[in-house]
């Protein structure tokens, strides 16, 4: 159970394209959690009882720029993809919250370009 | 007795882990796991079948899918794109993007996208809350399908407006079934 517990804190945000405030950059995301719909059965024939991910979250230091209610109809390791237009911050924040309670909770910080020529 | 290395460990190859790990002194697990290798509901059909107890009976109409969350406001067929394959192989993992020309200014922006499905046992697959800050409203995602059916998105702007669209998937294997 505590390897299981390891695995929820899995997750990877990515973002696509300049960093430059005001510009629209693609933001990618990726956490492993099984998502198990409550219909599947263990190799032993044992039902699965359901558990996914409620609700996740991605905050831009206190502003809230994404916010997703998945239901057992994502895929197992759910995947994201979003647009943000880029503001004056540090660090984006993702939280998310599953059926039995388990928190994980993603930081990544955010390098702005700042007097960064652009390329022609 | 044997562990789950990822999550992503697909089930023919759990029974081979688990087979290969199990020895004669476990005779009595070994007899429980082999049926589940030839087709799974021969030795405990009844359990197996009230485990999969999911509810997939009648097909929803667009307005059985819409009509609760819009409730009488404008609707159109319009400005909102779903992009997923014609066909989807397995219906445990279907990419789908929802792209959209909607304007996302600080008065006028997409507030939700709800993504709804006419089959599966849960309607309502995902809900987007997007804003100004989002730029624009392009989504992708990986979705479970239940069999072939239409899956609609459902655009919601900050001024109480209502854009969809509808895509036909045709799915060969169902999510929510062992298929392994």
């Amino acid at each position: 159970m505590r390897g299981w517990v390891l695995d929820m804190s899995i997750a990877r945000l990515q973002v696509l394209g300049d960093l430059r405030v005001g510009s629209v950059v693609r933001i990618r995301l990726l956490i492993q959690h099984s998502m198990d719909t409550g219909y599947l059965q263990n190799v032993l024939g044992q039902n699965i009882p359901r558990n996914v991910i409620k609700t996740i979250t991605c905050h831009a230091d206190q502003l809230e720029i994404f916010r997703v209610d998945p239901s057992s109809g994502i895929a197992a390791n759910p995947y994201f993809e979003f647009s943000w237009r880029v503001a004056p911050v540090r660090s984006i924040r993702t939280v998310w919250v599953d059926d039995i309670g388990v928190e994980g909770e993603l930081l990544t910080p955010i390098n702005l370009l700042i007097n960064v020529p652009t390329k022609s | 007795m044997f562990k789950l290395g990822t999550v992503n460990t697909s089930r023919r190859t759990l029974l081979a882990k688990l087979l290969s790990s199990l020895d004669l002194s476990l005779g009595i697990s070994l007899a429980r796991a082999l049926p589940l290798v030839g087709g799974g509901l021969s030795l405990f059909g009844a359990e197996s079948t009230l485990a999969q107890g999911m509810y997939s009976g009648t097909l929803r109409s667009l307005s059985d899918l819409v009509d609760p969350l819009i409730s009488g406001a404008p609707l159109s067929k319009s400005r909102v794109q779903i992009e997923m394959p014609l066909l989807a192989d397995n219906g445990n993992l279907v990419n789908l993007a929802i792209k959209s020309d909607l304007p996302m200014t600080q008065d006028d922006y997409v507030e939700k996208i709800y993504l709804l499905s006419q089959r599966n046992p849960v309607v309502q697959i995902a809900l987007f809350h997007l804003g100004p800050w989002s730029g624009d409203a392009n989504l992708n995602t990986r979705v479970r399908l239940a069999g072939s059916q239409f899956i609609v998105a459902l655009a919601q702007t900050s001024k109480g407006k209502f854009y969809y669209d509808k895509f036909d998937v045709i799915v060969t294997e169902s999510a929510c079934v062992d298929g392994s």
